[in-house]
């Protein structure tokens, strides 16, 4: 193992958990509003398919994943031929943490999509609104703090991530996270240090994480408060 | 204006309740009246063209805004509808200015203090009365510069003296912009101030 640095692990861990929220973004903001709004076919199958990896074993997901994107995994041609590795690179580290992240993400995003009245969307109709206006002017701005509300969840649960990622990343430079570190870390008994540095920091960051998210929602009941006397 | 068609035609079928209305109003002001759970507003809606549930045909002066016979339907935002719903539903996160201005619309500063709304512009909804944000729903539906205004119990918060003269000035601003209304009230009166064509559902 090359010498520890706990401000890069810090760091790696920061990237990767920021990654992972604007890749799952514009995912989470589609599948909550058509969660949300829309009836259709199997729409059960595809919630269940994005909310399983929130009680799968994250060690599991890890090995879905790399049945689906590791070398010899189905995507796994493809991914070679784009000159793609999921393996001990940070691509895979993010997209396991992604994909742990993003049911709580998308969660949050429904959440605050059917918190808001449909009636509102109706009323910006008629004021001549199309379908797309209303979702920029009214739903997206009405929902936004709930979704932010999400994102910050889903940061902090990328940031935590360890199974998945152990499974399909590995433990190198590019893929160790906090979480990795720490666990490399317990291994060796000169490093009792470092590894309380890790956990404070670690749970700084998830403290601080679950304060966000906190004032957020509250942001968001707020927003849509439409009587303060009542 | 429509010569001798009707300005409004009405023929639908409710969902749930599977009633059929049909109606087509003379006078330019139709009030709708009938116990609650009938489907009034039900009915403003699909004038509105916001309830797909709602089936049959839609005509204002002489184009068909609905006809489930063949599939036409107008969207609601090709319509030009002013529909005030029975919660205002003022948009919550932008200030009284912005909900009445909310797409540029007609000059409606003059409206504002007609209304007697003029000094609430920069508040937000949550923090107006019941009687307030009925008054600027209404003005922002004014605003949007409709050729219909559908109103569904658009005084109920309003005391006794400020229903009165809101319901002046509209009938007076209604005639002079010659828009028609339809609106829904349990308050008789507010049909016979407004002169409506009273319709029992």
């Amino acid at each position: 193992m090359t010498p520890f640095d706990p401000l890069a692990t810090i760091r790696l861990s920061l990237v990767v958990a920021l990654l992972c929220t604007v890749i799952a973004l514009p995912i989470a903001i589609l599948l909550g509003w058509v969660l949300a709004r829309k009836q259709f076919f199997g729409k059960t199958l595809v919630t269940s398919v994005v909310m399983v990896p929130m009680v799968l074993p994250p060690v599991v997901t890890g090995l879905l994943l790399l049945g689906a994107f590791g070398r010899r995994g189905w995507f796994g041609p493809l991914l070679a031929a784009l000159g793609i590795e999921v393996s001990f690179t940070l691509f895979g580290a993010v997209l396991a943490a992604t994909v742990v992240g993003l049911p709580l993400f998308v969660m949050s995003a429904r959440a605050a999509f059917e918190a808001i009245d449909p009636e509102y969307e109706d009323l910006s109709a008629t004021l001549g609104d199309t379908p797309w206006r209303t979702f920029r002017c009214v739903t997206l701005p009405l929902a936004l703090p709930g979704i932010a509300g999400g994102a910050v969840l889903a940061f902090a649960r990328s940031l935590g991530e360890f199974g998945a990622t152990i499974v399909l990343a590995g433990n190198t430079d590019a893929t160790r996270t906090i979480s990795i570190a720490i666990y490399a870390l317990l291994d060796r008994p000169d490093a009792h240090a470092e590894v309380i540095w890790l956990s404070v920091a670690s749970v700084a960051l998830s403290l601080g994480a679950l304060v966000g998210y906190e004032l957020l929602v509250r942001r968001q009941r707020r927003r849509l408060e439409v009587d303060r006397g009542r | 204006m429509a010569g001798d068609a009707p300005w409004l035609e009405l023929d639908l079928l409710l969902p749930i309740s599977a009633r059929r209305i049909a109606v087509t109003p003379i006078a330019r002001r139709l009030g709708l009246v009938g116990p609650s759970g009938v489907g009034k507003s039900t009915l403003l809606r699909a004038i509105a063209g916001v309830d797909r549930r709602v089936t049959g045909r839609v005509a204002f002066e002489r184009t068909r805004w609905q006809d489930s016979s063949d599939a036409t339907w107008v969207p609601p935002w090709a319509r030009g509808v002013g529909w005030v719903a029975q919660d205002a539903r003022l948009f919550p996160h932008v200030d009284v200015a912005r909900n009445v201005a909310w797409r540029g619309g007609k000059p409606w500063q003059a409206h504002a203090a007609a209304l007697g709304v003029d000094g609430l512009l920069d508040r937000m909804p949550r923090n107006l009365s019941g009687g307030e944000r009925q008054r600027v729903a209404l003005l922002r539906a004014i605003a949007s510069g409709p050729r219909l205004l559908v109103l569904d119990e658009p005084f109920s918060a309003l005391d006794r003296p400020m229903r009165e003269r809101t319901i002046a000035w509209l009938g007076e601003h209604c005639d002079v912009q010659g828009i028609p209304i339809v609106i829904v009230s349990h308050d008789e009166r507010d049909l016979v101030g407004l002169g409506a064509e009273i319709v029992e559902l």
